[in-house]
């Protein structure tokens, strides 16, 4: 069973990675990968069974936060019900939808925010070495030199340094890195279409 | 025709970067792998030991990256890393903990874990809710994410996938609850928020490199040469490009 599903794995890999490159794959790959689109959104379906059994099993166990898992099964389960019978279109479900779940985000965004400063200012409890210095000075001249002043930017750090910083030695490093997932990227996805790495069908 | 050869040259690519890959493979089989030291990954190969001895457990959050696009990559990473942590910790008092943010990514967490169960030999041990979705969108899953670090008795947090900046709250929570923070992601955003938040983060190409670092085997330590080939390669095709564009402008 485990060497079926690698051929049909790695068969299913071939194809795809042809189709990008010959004509006649091409219907074989759009195919392959509506059947894979098809089969992701069953996986949602799956994913939300998975997440109200994990909770379900934690108000089972009175575990810390539990009430936390209990209120999120209610407010999974009351959606899904008034969402079929309703319609997702319905005021009332739009109402959630803008009343709850974007407000919930924005405030998290908004917690980000505060995160991410905090991160900041103790950086250098964290990483007292050159790269946090580093790191700390250019984020500093980055925020002021995109600070909206009321007298316009400051001089040199607004027109000179942060232009130079962000467009050459930023992107230089941000193309570097991405270039070296790219490589990763690649030598991973061989690794599984070979099937040396194979994140299916057991052990 | 000469638009022809430039469409087949990608293929050229990685049929050379996969003859590469099998060869290198072959021939690393027996002799033992010599890496350059990585602080991240030398922690958490201490962390592994750690967390099994002191009754904790390892959270790994892979992230909410899709499959079925371009960035699956690191996904697929963190798949193969959290094959060896599972075969590693099953037989823990705790056992690893995986998260994602994706469903697809999710069923092949549950699957993961359970090889490396079995392959410890203790698959009547696993337990599908050891690998979670633990929310649909960036933010559901970062609060998912971060109500198990928090509650679930875990030492060590290890982020390998795709994460935004909304991974800084992943971290924020952790660092509360002084639980050890490795992280690694493919987004460039992500990437600086793990660089301020976490002591020991994994930059670019770092994060495919744990599976190696743990041991996974040749083809993981094969892979590593073949990116340190291909990066040489891309650096010479750049330098030349530059050389030959400053040569006809003169």
């Amino acid at each position: 069973m485990r060497v079926f599903t690698a051929v049909i794995a790695i068969a299913t890999g071939v194809l795809i990675l042809l189709g990008y490159f010959f004509e006649p794959f091409a219907i074989v790959q759009t195919l392959l990968l509506n059947w894979a689109i098809i089969l992701a959104s069953v996986a949602a379906l799956v994913g939300i069974f998975n997440l109200i059994t994990v909770h379900m099993d934690k108000i089972r166990r009175g575990e810390k936060g539990s009430t936390y898992s209990a209120l999120l099964v209610i407010g999974l389960v009351a959606t899904l019900f008034f969402g079929i019978l309703l319609r997702p279109q319905h005021s009332a479900m739009q109402m959630v939808l803008n009343g709850i779940i974007i407000p919930a985000e924005a405030a998290l965004l908004g917690l980000l925010t505060i995160s991410l400063l905090y991160a900041a200012i103790r950086l250098l409890r964290r990483r007292a070495d050159m790269m946090g210095i580093v790191f700390l000075v250019t984020a500093t001249l980055l925020f002021l030199g995109s600070a909206t002043l009321p007298f316009g930017d400051i001089p040199v750090i607004g027109t000179l340094i942060r232009p130079w910083v962000s467009q050459i030695l930023a992107l230089g490093g941000a193309r570097g890195i991405l270039i070296g997932v790219a490589l990763g990227t690649l030598t991973t996805g061989l690794r599984v279409l070979f099937g040396i790495d194979r994140p299916y069908g057991g052990q | 025709m000469i638009a022809q050869v430039l469409k087949l040259f990608p293929l050229v690519v990685i049929v050379f970067a996969a003859f590469l890959l099998l060869a290198i493979t072959l021939w690393k089989r027996n002799s033992p792998a010599k890496l350059r030291d990585i602080p991240a990954l030398t922690r958490l190969y201490r962390m592994l030991g750690l967390s099994v001895e002191d009754g904790t457990r390892l959270h790994i959050s892979l992230g909410d990256g899709n499959l079925l696009d371009a960035r699956g990559g690191s996904a697929l990473a963190g798949l193969a890393t959290l094959r060896i942590i599972a075969e590693k910790t099953s037989v823990s008092d705790m056992p690893a903990i995986a998260s994602s943010g994706d469903p697809l990514l999710g069923l092949l967490t549950q699957d993961t874990l359970q090889a490396g169960y079995q392959a410890a030999g203790v698959d009547e041990m696993y337990s599908p809710t050891t690998g979670r979705v633990t929310g649909l969108s960036p933010f559901g899953f970062a609060a998912g994410a971060m109500h198990i670090s928090r509650n679930e008795k875990v030492s060590t947090t290890l982020m390998l996938g795709q994460f935004g900046p909304e991974v800084a709250l992943i971290a924020d929570s952790s660092d509360r609850d002084s639980i050890t923070m490795i992280g690694a992601s493919d987004h460039l955003s992500g990437q600086a928020v793990l660089f301020a938040n976490t002591q020991d983060a994994l930059i670019g190409e770092e994060l495919f490199a744990a599976g190696a670092y743990l041991g996974a085997g040749a083809a993981h330590t094969a892979s590593l040469t073949v990116q340190d080939i291909l990066r040489w390669l891309v650096i010479a095709t750049l330098l030349g490009g530059a050389a030959i564009k400053l040569v006809g402008t003169i």
